[in-house]
């Protein structure tokens, strides 16, 4: 049996409004694979801590508070010092045009702003995770 | 409540029904085979279903004078006030705050000066969440969703040059909600004004945090506590000012539906008072003082009827339940928020519209106070011009859509008084099974609240991804080059290191051996019963920063962290 995609759903930072990340974690186990949730408030190391210990293919970030510019590099930096190549990166929340360039040169594979589908983040999640 | 007789808003005479079976079988099943119906659920937003048309056998069982009633009396079904808008408009009150306190003061003095009559702050996430800027949970969100405030320092510059005793405001604040209280009472009392002069709101809603915004700091327990404090406090110490406003807005937006929020926050309100009476306070001395809080969706009349139930159920409860005598603790008075959570990325200007129809559905239920949200605010926090074209909307439905002329303007619709009353007992079968889950903070520990919301947002996103529901620009209506904004308002990442050279400075040039004592009786409070505020207000007093008040409460109360619900 082929084996199932698995995802972290991380919400960095300070800001509660979890309604899009409880929401993914619901579309992406409706399309078959496995979410985990990592609850509010979790640091950068702690997020890259459980996506080791969850052996994921995804880990997928969840802002809106505008924390992505401190959030997201340090991420970065820490899933390249586990080696954790084979993770993909992206993330969902309210990004400023002007950050995402950079983000995208950090490694952030995908951007969700307001207004994307769950569908759209389903079928990008299933064509960018590395399955062997 | 069952009425023995039945008498019908305009008009249920067996007459009028055997007309409405005449015309269904002449007129209008002939016409249906020639157009059938387009094959769309008609639902409300929240997915209520509504009927193709409603006639007088809709309010049979509606009894007007009983529960409709009169405006400015009991059960205020039609409103608070007995003139409402030919009197007083609403106050207009645009959400501010950014950056800096110095920025922020700036905004707040051009809203002032463009007609907006009141203030409302937003503090950023360290503030909200209790940490001092400098803390290292704070990286990346100084200034990012709102003002920063570290101190009463931060405080005064806020307000400077706006005269307290003439301005109402209100704070977005929770678990924090009585050191940013106490803070702007010391900040009045510098310009010299009375603190019983002062006019104004804290949000101090801890309950709708654990629900859906989940900004708490503390377990609900104490947080009840201080909650109870602010009460008594504000009676006796600022009797003008609002002790909280319960909030639906949130409710809704982490996704709940129209009668979640309604039966959500008024059951809110309920655990309130019932924990103010345990603590041996008097109904009369406090509940007049509570306000209310709710969201303005899409769908108007929806919208309408949940603002009609929502004052008629709670003036039921204070007055039957609660038994208040005082007929202003019968008020459900309520500031609207439109909501923030219908807005769209994509064509942004489309926002504009959504905002005036929550507007003024906010208005035809009888809102007290209005925040329009700016075109821009899915975003980013909105710019000058966003923000101003908000105000506008209200301006315009004040003053040129003539809704304002008359009271209730709505009442008599069988369709509005229907809605009413299907809200309204639907928010009775929420209290019943909250009332046997032995209340709100019972429930809130099991996880209930939380995942109805939960389900009723995944089903609205997957309603809009089957196309059930029609998003203009999103899921129909889309072009592939989007009119972007020209431009958003962008904070500055150097503000972090300001705020935090600020916070540090001020550390080292006040009275050190003052703030520890402060802090210790904060502390010492904590353990025993004493009323939280005042020692809170000496700490304040003394320049000890938020993050060392919370963390001073914190050493009693510990942290809270939610059971998982996805």
């Amino acid at each position: 049996m082929k084996k199932k995609i698995r995802v972290l759903v991380a919400k960095p930072g300070l800001d509660g409004h979890d309604r899009g990340a409880k929401v993914i974690v619901r579309a992406l186990r409706d399309a078959g694979m496995e979410a985990i949730y990592t609850g509010l408030r979790q640091t950068p190391e702690q997020i890259v801590q459980a996506a080791l210990q969850e052996d994921v293919d995804a880990i997928g970030v969840s802002i809106l508070s505008g924390a992505h510019n401190y959030v997201m590099p340090r991420i970065m930096e820490l899933v390249q010092k586990n080696q954790m190549d084979d993770v993909m990166v992206f993330m969902g929340g309210i990004v400023p045009d002007q950050d995402i360039a950079e983000l995208k040169k950090i490694g952030v594979k995908g951007i969700f702003l307001p207004g994307s589908s769950l569908d759209e983040i389903v079928n990008f999640v299933k064509e960018n995770v590395r399955q062997d | 409540m069952k009425n023995e007789k039945n008498t019908a808003v305009i008009n249920e005479s067996d007459e009028t029904t055997v007309e409405q079976k005449r015309w269904e079988k002449e007129t209008h099943d002939p016409s249906l085979k020639k157009m059938p119906e387009r094959k769309i659920p008609f639902t409300t937003v929240s997915g209520m279903s509504i009927k193709n048309l409603y006639a007088p056998a809709d309010v049979q069982g509606i009894d007007f004078n009983k529960e409709i009633g009169w405006p400015g009396e009991y059960p205020y079904t039609r409103g608070i006030h007995p003139t409402m808008y030919r009197s007083k408009l609403w106050t207009m009150r645009q959400f501010t705050g950014f950056g800096t306190a110095a920025q922020t003061n700036e905004r707040l003095r051009y809203l002032v000066s463009s007609g907006g009559t009141g203030l409302s702050i937003a503090f950023h996430l360290p503030t909200l969440m209790g940490h001092d800027s400098d803390h290292p949970n704070s990286r990346g969100e100084v200034g990012k969703c709102g003002v920063a405030i570290d101190s009463l320092q931060d405080m005064e510059t806020l307000f400077s040059g706006i005269p307290l005793d003439h301005v109402t405001t209100s704070m977005t604040t929770n678990a924090p909600a009585t050191i940013l209280l106490s803070m702007y009472r010391a900040a009045a009392e510098k310009q010299g004004c009375n603190a019983q002069s002062l006019s104004g709101t804290i949000q101090n809603d801890i309950l709708k945090e654990y629900l859906a915004q989940k900004t708490y700091i503390y377990p609900p327990r104490p947080s009840m506590r201080l909650i109870v404090d602010t009460f008594s406090y504000c009676a006796k110490e600022l009797h003008r000012w609002n002790s909280i406003s319960i909030s639906g807005y949130h409710i809704r937006e982490a996704g709940s539906t129209a009668v979640q929020e309604l039966a959500f926050t008024l059951y809110d309100g309920i655990e309130y008072v019932r924990w103010a009476l345990e603590a041996g306070l008097e109904i009369d001395e406090f509940a007049p003082r509570l306000s209310f809080f709710f969201n303005a969706h899409n769908d108007l009349f929806e919208e309408v009827a949940k603002y009609r139930a929502a004052r008629k159920i709670w003036a039921r409860v204070m007055k039957e339940r609660f038994k208040a005598k005082n007929a202003r603790s019968w008020l459900l008075r309520f500031h609207t928020q439109t909501a923030g959570c219908s807005l769209t990325a994509q064509q942004p200007y489309n926002n504009v519209v959504r905002v005036a129809i929550q507007a003024l559905a906010a208005v035809l239920g009888g809102t007290q106070s209005l925040h329009t949200n700016s075109l821009d605010e899915t975003l980013a926090l909105p710019t000058e011009e966003a923000v101003t074209i908000a105000l506008r909307t209200q301006q315009i439905i004040a003053h040129e859509s003539g809704v304002t002329n008359t009271v209730d303007p709505l009442a008599g619709s069988y369709f509005v008084e229907r809605l009413t009353k299907d809200m309204e007992d639907a928010t009775y079968a929420y209290f019943d099974k909250l009332d046997s889950m032995g209340g709100m903070v019972a429930a809130i520990e099991r996880g209930y609240p939380q995942k109805e919301i939960a389900d009723a947002s995944y089903e609205y996103a997957r309603a809009c991804e089957r196309n059930e529901k029609i998003i203009v620009g999103v899921n129909q209506f889309y072009t592939d080059d989007d009119p972007k904004l020209l431009e958003t308002l962008y904070i500055d990442e150097n503000i972090e290191k300001e705020q935090i050279e600020r916070v540090q400075a001020l550390k080292k040039s006040r009275d050190q051996d003052e703030v520890s004592r402060t802090l210790d009786r904060v502390r010492e409070a904590a353990r025993g019963t004493a009323n939280m505020m005042y020692p809170i207000y000496d700490a304040v007093r003394a320049y000890a920063t938020l993050g060392e008040i919370c963390d001073a409460m914190r050493d009693v109360f510990g942290e809270y962290t939610e059971p998982e619900i996805v």
